[in-house]
């Protein structure tokens, strides 16, 4: 019980020395745990949001549907099977007829996603009852992205050409009914949404469609020949991908600050080890053994670890709070991330990333506590005493 | 333990690497130390008193040759050994007090004792009778840097007696205190020797120092030259 009271005794003791490092550290620990709940919230917010607007509670895609290559969309619808379209009957599920056309914006050609859905559908968080309309032009809702890509306005007219079923060429034009402001750019890019009912017509594929998207939390789950039931973790297997690798930015950060941390820490203990060789020497002279002194010093800088947390909860829980609630705004960069992201990002903390923040910290301060103590080990009492350090 | 005597150093010999050549810092010590002496090492500058107090102190050992401390060898302690041997049985007392600085006065006195683990109550009347002892029972709580170099001269006699030992070893513990301040701590110390049979062993080159000395050895170059005993009571 010695160690732990002396460690303590020097720490209370150093005053001011201890609490510039402690400050300093539990910086380190509030913006290590900021960080990573921003990330958090990031991440949640992305899958929330891909989720409402794209995935819904998983999708039934046609056998032959391959999103990478739109060249497939050709061959890739089918007869919906009668269980699926009683669900779509139910307003449990939705179909996505997606084909291939070409649009002429302001003369210039350019290629173009058709995604055909049923207007009245609340399933995926797209305002396509804007598509519901009585007029024969067809009714198109585009994204933000996309009406800032081709410079469509509401309101305006744009052409379109495309081939049907049986590989004849028809073409007419399309009103943009509606530009809808999303943080999905998978809903959004390079896309028209139109009534469905319009794409059978013009596609000559009467009652059929690419993708089912089946209601959130839907546990429908069988089996049908030409059709394969995509799950959650599948479809957000990419999202999560492109997630990773965005934020290995963010993690680098997280990195540097631990780094941080760690340098601090070590500063500390290496000074200290300097300034107080004669200290050493003189309690080594008075009796204390080798471990003992490298348990005291190790002891104090992870103390300073746990003081840093205690002060760190103090000024950090009201701060991490208040941040939680009102976000985290990011006006700008959202959109060049390439996912969805709300202009503010509202970080999560859970328990599991405090624990671990506050245990990964404690530890790494321990170590880098205990590495320059070690130097004590080496030291003869006679050198400490001198005030040498050989 | 042998009884007839306290430390016995034979044929003591510490070498230093100097580059390429080395250094003698002792040659051939032959001394013995019996209980209750109270014995100093003098000598001009670098003729080897720390280097031989820091060895009978278990804080150094020789390079050739043999130090009989308390029955232990020092060449041959591990580290703990000397430590534990320290900690019970042998007091420092520095030239430059070495007192720790963010303690009180009672806690630095107390700190062999915490090492020792001697329990509460009685680590508190062993420190406040050794603070009797070098009247300082009223700066008991007192920071380092608020007491004069005799006071804090006293803490550490205070330190160093506090756990009873065999044995103290003071390098120069006057070299930092004027005339009076030197005269106070080596009648303390003195007093000490009388009544507690603790020994003392200075290393000192204070003519103040030596007034009190009832051994003198004097070194010169790493050798003892002379090894002098009073018989007369130490004269005032
Ligand atoms: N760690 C060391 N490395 C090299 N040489 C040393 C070391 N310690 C002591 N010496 C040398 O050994 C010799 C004796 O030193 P020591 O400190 O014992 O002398 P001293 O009698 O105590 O002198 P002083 O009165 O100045 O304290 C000196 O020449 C000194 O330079
Ligand atoms: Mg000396």
């Amino acid at each position: 019980m010695i160690i732990p009271r002396l460690a303590f005794k020097n720490i209370y003791g150093a005053g001011l020395r201890t609490w510039l490092n402690v400050i300093a550290l539990s910086f380190s620990f509030v913006a290590i745990i900021f960080l990573q709940g921003l990330y958090n919230g990031m991440n949640n917010q992305v899958e929330k949001a891909t989720i409402d607007a794209l995935y819904g509670g998983g999708q039934y895609w046609h056998n032959n549907y391959d999103p990478y290559d739109p060249l497939t969309l050709d061959n890739a619808h089918g007869e919906i099977p009668a269980a699926l379209q009683k669900l779509i009957k139910e307003k449990k599920a939705v179909p996505i007829l997606i084909w291939q056309a070409t649009i002429y914006p302001h003369g210039r050609f350019q290629n173009a996603l058709l995604k055909g859905i049923t207007p009245e559908q609340t399933i995926l968080s797209i305002p396509t009852s804007v598509l519901k309309t009585d007029e024969e032009t067809i009714p198109a809702l585009i994204g933000s992205r996309m009406a800032k890509s081709t410079g469509l306005k509401k309101g305006d007219y744009v052409t379109i050409r495309w081939r049907d079923v049986n590989g004849t060429f028809d073409a007419d034009e399309a009103k943009i009914v509606e530009t809808m402001k999303t943080n999905v750019p998978d809903i959004d890019n390079g896309q028209l949404w139109i009534p469905i009912k319009k794409m059978r017509q013009m596609t000559a594929i009467p009652d059929e469609a690419t993708i089912i998207v089946l209601e959130k939390g839907s546990q429908f789950n069988e089996k049908f020949d030409n059709w394969k039931r995509k799950n959650l973790n599948f479809l957000m297997k990419d999202l999560r991908a492109l997630f990773l690798t965005k934020s290995i930015g963010g993690s680098i950060f997280y990195i540097l600050l631990l780094f941080l941390a760690m340098l601090a820490i070590f500063d500390t203990q290496v000074l200290s080890i300097f300034r107080r060789r004669k200290e050493m020497g003189t309690l080594m002279a008075l009796g204390m053994t080798r471990s003992k002194l490298i348990q005291l010093f190790t002891l104090e800088g992870a103390m300073h670890a746990i003081l840093a947390a205690v002060v760190a909860a103090i000024y950090g829980t009201p701060l991490l709070i208040y941040i939680a609630s009102t976000g985290y705004g990011i006006p700008e960069v959202a959109d060049s991330y390439g996912f969805a992201l709300g202009n503010r990002i509202f970080p999560v903390f859970t328990a599991g990333l405090i624990i671990g923040t506050t245990l990964l910290v404690l530890i790494v301060t321990t170590i880098v506590s205990y590495l320059p103590t070690r130097k004590i080990a080496k030291l003869k009492p006679t050198d400490a005493l001198r005030g040498k350090l050989t | 333990m042998n009884n007839s005597y306290l430390i016995k150093t034979e044929h003591i010999k510490k070498i230093y690497p100097m580059g390429l050549t080395t250094l003698i810092a002792l040659d051939d010590i032959n001394l013995t130390f019996k209980k209750g002496e109270f014995a100093g090492l003098v000598g001009p500058s670098g003729s080897g008193k720390t280097t031989l107090l820091n060895i009978i102190g278990a804080l150094d050992s020789p390079s050739e040759g043999s130090a009989e401390v308390l029955g232990k060898k020092v060449e041959t302690l591990s580290h703990r050994s000397a430590a534990h041997l320290r900690n019970w049985y042998i007091g420092f007392i520095f030239q430059t007090f070495n007192l720790l600085p963010v303690y009180t006065v009672f806690e630095n006195v107390e700190f062999p004792l915490l090492l020792q683990n001697i329990p509460s109550p009685k680590r508190k009347k062993l420190v406040m009778e050794a603070l009797e002892w070098v009247g300082l029972a009223d700066r008991a709580n007192s920071k380092p840097a608020h007491l004069s170099g005799g006071e804090s001269q006293r803490v550490a006699i205070a330190r160093a007696i506090v756990k009873k030992p065999e044995l103290v070893l003071a390098d120069e513990p006057t070299a930092n205190l004027d005339a009076e301040n030197s005269h106070h701590i080596m009648r303390t110390m003195v007093q000490l020797n009388e009544e507690l049979k603790i020994t003392f062993i200075f290393a000192t080159h204070d003519e103040k120092v030596m007034r009190y000395l009832k051994r003198k050895i004097s070194l010169n170059d790493g050798k003892v030259e002379k090894d002098e005993i009073f018989e007369l009571e130490v004269k005032k």
